[in-house]
């Protein structure tokens, strides 16, 4: 053991009795659900059956505590509805409930001989690899696709509109990501010496006690709020966190690049920015000055409804805080011009001086980054040229090294620049949530002439369209390491069980790209290939285990040490070795420079002549204590706690609208509709409605004749089109114009 | 023996609902039937800018004390599992003089 990792003292062995059950300590990551990977205790009985999960108090991450999804895990893990063996299918009886069970050799010998066959007649860029959320897939599929020789490692979300447009905003701009500092990379947590609590907290475009997103679990909010943080909430919601902040900003969806203008403007023009900071370390502030100087407080208001003197308590709040941590969201990367917005937001937290400080904002420590992918040198320079996208969007190649989801929709349709023949979909269900307009979607993907898919249930995709379909564990059925989002840590997940004929995704992958590439997959075990990713730290996975959670070293103020960028030399890892407010890379690309607003479309100052016809701002994936993106419909203790997709209006708005609570609506725009149950609600808004997404009823009927799932009447992407921003990532999801009127019987 | 009692500062409960569900999985007890149940209280405008929106576990009849929990030295699963930390156990009396500020609840059990 190096001994420059900080560990945890604990009082036990991973794993002990305790009565008649056995108690094993590890991660929660996943599925079921979510971002984080909390400190778990598993407790199994003399049966080998899972019968209780519950916080670990030892782990400094959650301290113990837990959310539903997590306490109510068994009712996941033990679903009638989970896949239990592996199944093949016709390809002609795509969309029938046809499957024929099938042996894991069989299963994986068809797998790859299809891919294979692909890749002989059409290149193995004819071939995409596709994942979902942050689940622990990213390393592994990126090898797997990689060490195929396909570039086309994709996300199903028109302009990858969720974290990477951060990510690769960041990396281009700053050479590193960003994320509040709640002292999660300490062992000792609140407690370091080092921290210092933020001044003020800034919630900008997410509800982090629901969502818990970006590796950040929710409640360190209410933990900092508690040791003094003042709080800011940017949100189109009155959420609890505005009700109890210092100063709620309720904007209008979409417009978060020009409130940031606002209140940079505020900050420049009152010379409340740190001059030491931004003349030593940043670059283009001059430009960005000037920029900004349109967006006074009033003009700002007039754009994003948010009160003016509203935005300078704000500015003035941020600005005089001593530190100030962004909780920065999801909502800024699901905006069409997210790449602008998020630069506007950053350029806030970088002229106030909050990088790489305590209380401010931190460049997260990893063991292997989790953007980056593992083993990208298994591919030719030539094969990794062909990425779908890249010729259009140089900025793919910053962080997530993926397709552009938009261009690879139509190079499936048109056979453009080359064909794209097969899919390998693992444990992602985009049809039903991710997907701008689903019926486009699945038209593309059936033409594919082979699709295999994983998941943990049968999904709506998994119906439309696998012809082959694994069945994956859930946490407590596999070994792992969580080498995910926010700050690394030298973390296990603990296998405790064993359902059906279940396997790791992990596994899964090693064992498909045995099959495919041995070279790339030299391990005889899921332990051994994480010894590989697990080499630097000088643990093996069964050392790791007995230790875990290991703190990697940290320092603050990296970049005055020479400890960002790659030739040792302080400052920044871009192309000055500054942050550039006024960005290098932008220019060459093709890009504007500088931070921009530009009004979404359709929306009720870019097309006022729409309002007639769709008079509300809606926006959608409203996140939900129970259900984490498409999952948990089929769980009964979180579905009761959620039984129906809402929507959230407000009550002057329903009365316009004819409809009141309870009642079933149609929610449609220029696109398509789709249906939603009215919940009144003064938290929102007269002109604005919000509504949650990614639903389908497993308890259904689930053949595509039959309605998927009845996911056709409740799917939210029918209101969404592939319609990236400029630089190739964001969509409008936050932000679309509707109108709302009630179901009729029969309908 | 004095009585238990819970003490909740509801100026941090979010309405999580893992009191709620950690109760029903350590009691084993049917959809709909609770342990503590959240009361929600608002969110209704005061006046600008000054909203009441506060939520409120309560401890129902088949709250147990989580006995067996705190037999083994455990605290009672709400407790422990509390997003918001915002919940104590102890003793009535002794809790109740911790109660001193605006919106913290006492529940005697």
């Amino acid at each position: 053991m190096e001994n420059r990792y900080t560990l945890v003292e604990h009082q036990r062995p991973y794993t002990y009795q305790e009565g008649d059950l056995t108690v094993t300590r590890g991660s929660a990551w996943n599925g079921p659900g979510c971002h984080l990977g909390c400190g778990v205790l598993l407790y199994t009985d003399a049966a080998g059956r899972l019968v209780k999960v519950e916080g670990d108090p030892e782990n400094p991450f959650n301290h113990g505590r837990l959310c539903v999804r997590c306490l109510d895990a068994i009712e996941s893990v033990y679903n009638e509805g989970r896949l239990m063996y592996p199944m093949k299918r016709a390809r002609e009886d795509r969309g029938k409930d046809a499957w024929e069970r099938i042996s894991w050799d069989e299963a994986l010998d068809l797998i790859a001989d299809n891919l294979n066959a692909v890749k002989e007649r059409y290149g193995a860029e004819a071939v995409i690899f596709q994942q979902g959320t942050g689940r622990d897939i990213a390393p592994w599929i990126t090898r797997l696709c990689w060490s195929f020789g396909s570039p086309n490692y994709c996300f199903g979300m028109s302009g990858m509109s969720c974290f990477l447009p951060r990510v690769a905003g960041c990396a281009a701009t700053t050479g590193a990501m960003w994320v509040a500092d709640y002292s999660q990379q300490f062992a000792d947590r609140y407690d370091n010496p080092e921290w210092e609590c933020p001044g003020v907290v800034v919630v900008w475009g997410n509800n982090p006690v629901v969502a818990n997103s970006d590796g950040a679990y929710g409640h360190w909010v209410i933990d900092v709020m508690k040791r003094g943080a003042k709080l800011v909430v940017v949100d189109p919601r009155r959420t609890w966190l505005a009700n109890h902040s210092d100063a709620f900003l309720q904007i209008r969806p979409g417009t978060d690049a020009a409130l940031a203008m606002g209140i940079l403007n505020v900050i420049i023009s009152e010379d409340r920015y740190d001059h030491e900071f931004v003349e030593r370390w940043c670059y283009g502030f001059e430009e960005l000055a000037e920029r900004v100087a349109a967006y006074t407080p009033e003009r700002t208001e007039e754009i994003t409804w948010v009160p003016a003197d509203k935005i300078v308590e704000a500015a003035r709040m941020i600005a005089d805080a001593g530190s100030a941590a962004f909780q920065w969201g999801v909502a800024i990367d699901m905006t069409k011009e997210a790449i602008p917005a998020g630069q506007a937001i950053s350029a806030i937290f970088e002229i106030t001086g909050n990088i790489d400080n305590p209380g401010g904002m931190i460049a997260p420590p990893s063991i292997l980054p989790y953007s980056g992918g593992w083993g990208q040198d298994l591919m030719s320079p030539e094969q990794a040229a062909k990425r779908i996208g890249l010729d259009k969007y140089s900025l793919l190649n910053f962080g997530f090294q993926m397709a552009s989801t938009d261009e690879l929709i139509k190079a499936i349709e048109t056979e453009e620049p080359y064909p794209i023949k097969a899919a390998w979909i693992q444990t992602t269900n985009p049809l039903a949530n991710t997907a701008p307009d689903p019926e486009r979607t699945l038209a593309a993907y059936r033409k594919l002439d082979f699709i295999a898919c994983v998941d943990l249930y049968m999904t709506p995709t998994a119906m439309a369209l696998a012809d082959v379909l694994l069945p994956a564990a859930t946490f407590p059925e596999r070994d792992g390491i969580r080498c995910g989002d926010n700050v690394q840590r030298g973390e296990v997940i603990n296998k405790v069980i064993s359902l059906g004929e279940c396997k790791s995704d992990q596994e899964i992958n090693l064992l498909l790209g045995k099959r495919l590439n041995p070279e790339a997959w030299p391990w005889e075990s899921v332990e051994e290939m994480y010894g590989e990713v697990l080499k630097d730290t000088g643990m093996t996975f069964a050392e790791l285990r007995e230790q875990a959670p290991a703190y990697l070293p940290f320092a603050y103020r990296k970049y005055e040490k020479g400890l960002l960028r790659p030739d040792g030399q302080p400052g920044f890892n871009t192309q000055t070795g500054r942050i550039e407010l006024w960005s290098t890379f932008y220019n060459q690309a093709g890009l504007d420079p500088l931070p921009y607003f530009e009004e979404p479309t359709p929306g009720p100052a870019s097309t006022p002549e729409l309002l007639d016809e769709y008079p509300l701002v809606v926006t959608t994936g409203a996140r939900t204590w129970s259900m984490f993106h498409s999952e948990h419909r089929q769980v009964p203790r979180m579905r009761a706690l959620h039984p129906d997709p809402l929507i959230q209006m407000n009550p002057k708005t329903a009365e316009a609208c004819g409809v009141t609570e309870g009642d079933w609506v149609w929610v449609e725009n220029q696109r398509g509709r789709c249906e939603r149950k009215v919940s009144l609600t003064p938290i929102v808004d007269e002109r604005v409605c919000s509504t949650d997404a990614a639903w389908w009823f497993p308890e259904q009927p689930g053949e595509e004749e039959a309605g998927l799932f009845g996911m056709w009447d409740v799917n939210i992407g029918k209101l969404i089109g592939y319609e990236p921003g400029r630089a190739g990532f964001g969509s409008n999801y936050k932000t679309l114009l509707c109108k709302v009127y009630k179901v009729e019987e029969g309908e | 023996m004095g009585k238990h009692a819970l003490l909740i500062d509801t100026n941090w409960c979010t309405g999580c609902h893992s009191c709620e569900v950690a109760c029903q999985v350590e009691h084993d007890l049917p959809l709909g039937q609770y342990g503590i149940k959240l009361s929600q209280v608002g969110p209704w405008e005061i006046a600008p800018d000054k909203w009441q929106d506060t939520w409120v576990p309560v401890p129902t009849d088949q709250c147990d004390t989580c006995a067996r929990r705190r037999a083994a030295g455990k605290l009672p699963t709400c407790v422990q599992h509390c997003q918001a930390q915002c919940m104590e156990f102890g003793d009535a009396v002794e809790l109740a003089e911790k109660a001193g500020a605006r919106g913290m609840a006492l529940f005697v059990l």
